[in-house]
């Protein structure tokens, strides 16, 4: 195992990840490892560690399949469900392709829909998600579905899954969790200590480091070689600092951190999904229960698709404290109903309960309004600096 | 000092000449498809009368066409210049030809909120523009053409299907200034749907500046739907330009 210690070497190597993984995933499947292709932070990976298995993000964020998935699809749809359903279906994803099985869950409609024609050419798995958290009888559900995806993989892959396995992956997960929060609390320093285009790409591509303690230490080196610049003085001037919050973001849509930091911010946090949404809270490892362990950690991940929504609201209520917040950016992907219905409150929520300026932004993955989301953002770092 | 604040707008191109003290002049021509060439024309036009300014301020879509002292966002310049035009003004409806932008500030020409249209010509001058022509008029007899007339209801909201709504319409026979009308309501109600997501308090008086402010039956109508005082200003169409000019002699005149 090769880390890498020094900047920016690191951050080159975590943006050429995603490239990388996919000849990593045809050796590892040339050596008879089984893959779990998933599409949402939903999915348990502990499962998929104890069985043995390795977990990878489907490719989800480029236009370039969505006029094939249109030819099944409606055109107005969220463009990351007819994207993944376009990548599938044109066999154009190295990870789609190289998965045994496929997971979903039933988070927004678009794509609980879109999975059942998926099924029809690749092995889909889908689970059943609650549409509430707060209530007795949907904690019961997601947990009896946690219980019956184990069962799936044990039957699927022909192996049996310990207890004393999920707990020995429920605690090298919370260590690549925790190695993460590390990395992109680095975000909270004032001045920043590095920019919003740095910290997503070490997140994005640590995604697709299938070596755990490979990529628990790259994370680690790229946190102390960032404190190391730092406590040297070197880091960016002050400026307006924003938050990111919204649909699930990647690829071209990062097209919104490049307006914010090429137009006067700097990006000092993520409440989404490759960053805290899903991150920021481990799993309890004293749980004598695996299962609910994990059944109480993936229910509280505040996507919109969950009535109501009060977890999303708590994790930018600390953040706007954590990393100083000037502003909130709410980036909403075309036709996500559930997060462009919920940007009200999150308008009001960061308004009149932490003072803060929010702006709503919607985008697909088209490179066409490049020239509109700058001029938004830049009138919103205008209003920031008064 | 002088000071040009330049606004390159999709449709029109409009400059305002200030000194610290006072407004001297303005100058405003159509874009037509070279705004790099109009913002040089409204330069020489004021170093013709008044010699060589001394800070030029841009903004508008092409704010970044030509190197100027400063470049400012078109929301930003028009919170400012609503203000000058209009001291004390917490709600701005700018309609221009490309987009409509909803402002509202803090009653000292700072932005609190704002929202654009600009995905869709729905809701801007352009759409006016389109179904006048559609109509066999000009934009600029709006006024004296919907006078007394009675509006019917305009369906579509895409620019296209409307204009086939307003040709069937003129086969069936209805009047032509029923329909301009009409079309004046249907972008008013969708104007009004825009600024309600800024959550302003209803019924606070709206300062109705961009190209569509010269109209003053517009902001009748306007003023329907929004439920609450419209004004508007001669210089309403160069509010982004003005806002430029008393950001830069702010800016500048303190140094």
């Amino acid at each position: 195992m090769k880390v890498k210690t020094e900047l920016p070497e690191i951050f080159e190597d975590f943006g050429e990840a995603r490239q990388q993984g996919f000849l990593k995933v045809k050796s590892l499947k040339d050596q008879g490892q089984p893959v779990v292709g998933v599409y949402c932070t939903f999915m348990p990976e502990e499962l998929v560690l104890a069985a043995g298995a390795v977990q990878i993000s489907l490719c989800s964020t480029s236009d370039e399949t969505i006029p094939a998935a249109e030819e099944d699809l409606p055109r107005n749809l969220c463009p990351l469900i007819k994207s993944s359903y376009g990548f599938g279906k044109t066999d154009k994803c190295p990870y789609f392709y190289f998965s045994d099985l496929v997971v979903g869950e039933t988070t927004c409609d678009g794509k609980k829909k879109m999975y059942e024609y998926m099924s029809d050419f690749k092995p889909l798995y889908l689970m059943q998600l609650p549409n509430m958290r707060d209530n007795d009888r949907s904690q019961k559900l997601w947990y009896e579905e946690i219980k019956a995806f184990k069962e799936k993989l044990e039957d699927f892959f022909g192996v049996t899954i310990t207890e004393a396995q999920i707990r020995d992956a429920i605690i090298l997960k919370n260590r690549e969790r925790q190695a993460k929060k590390d990395f992109y609390h680095l975000g909270q320093l004032n001045p920043p200590a590095l920019s919003g285009a740095e910290i997503f790409k070490v997140m994005y591509g640590s995604q697709y480091k299938f070596d755990k303690a490979e990529n628990i230490a790259s994370l680690e080196a790229a946190t102390n070689a960032v404190k190391e610049r730092y406590a040297n003085g070197e880091h960016l001037e002050k400026k307006p600092r924003i938050l990111i919050t919204g649909s699930p973001m990647g690829g071209v849509t990062e097209k919104v951190i490049r307006a914010v930091e090429e137009n006067g911010g700097v990006v000092v946090g993520y409440e989404n999904c490759t960053v805290a949404k899903a991150v920021e809270r481990l799993v309890d490892e004293d749980e004598t229960d695996v299962y609910k362990a994990l059944s109480d950690k993936y229910i509280h991940i505040g996507c919109a698709c969950m009535s109501d929504n009060h977890d999303r609201l708590d994790l930018i209520s600390n953040m706007i404290d954590d990393y100083q917040v000037d502003g909130v950016l709410d980036m909403v992907l075309q036709n996500c109903t559930p997060f462009s219905v919920e940007s009200r409150r999150i308008k009001n929520f960061c308004n009149d309960e932490k003072d803060t300026p929010y702006m709503y932004l919607e985008t697909d993955y088209s490179e066409s309004d490049i020239e509109q989301i700058n001029t938004r953002v830049t009138a919103f770092l205008e209003m920031l600096e008064g | 000092m002088y000071y040009i604040g330049l606004d390159a707008g999709s449709t029109t191109t409009k400059g305002v000449l200030f000194t610290e003290t006072d407004y001297i002049d303005k100058y405003l021509l159509a874009t037509a498809g070279d705004p790099k060439g109009a913002m040089a024309t409204v330069i020489d036009y004021f170093t013709t009368h008044y010699g060589k300014a001394d800070k030029i301020i841009t903004t508008g879509y092409g704010r970044k066409l030509l190197p100027s002292d400063l470049a400012i966002t078109e929301i930003t310049c028009h919170g400012k210049g609503a203000n000058y035009l209009h001291p004390g003004i917490t709600q701005v409806v700018d309609i221009g030809g490309q987009d409509c932008k909803t402002i509202r500030l803090n009653g000292n020409g700072g932005v609190l909120d704002f929202n654009m249209n600009d995905r869709c010509a729905a809701g801007t001058g352009r759409f006016v523009e389109v179904m006048m022509r559609t109509l066999g008029e000009d934009i600029a007899t709006l006024d004296t053409f919907i006078q007394g007339a009675t509006p019917v209801q305009i369906n579509s909201m895409c620019t296209v299907f409307a204009e086939s709504e307003v040709v069937s319409r003129v086969a069936k026979g209805e009047k032509r200034e029923d329909i301009a009308l009409g079309v004046c309501h249907s972008i008013a109600k969708r104007i009004n749907g825009q600024h309600a997501k800024l959550q302003a308090p209803k019924g606070e008086a709206v300062l109705f500046t961009g190209g569509l402010s010269q109209s003053e039956l517009f902001g009748e109508v306007l003023a329907q739907y929004l439920a609450a005082p419209v004004y508007r200003d001669d210089l309403g169409q160069f509010a982004g330009a003005i806002g430029a000019a008393q950001i830069g002699l702010k800016k500048f005149s303190l140094q």
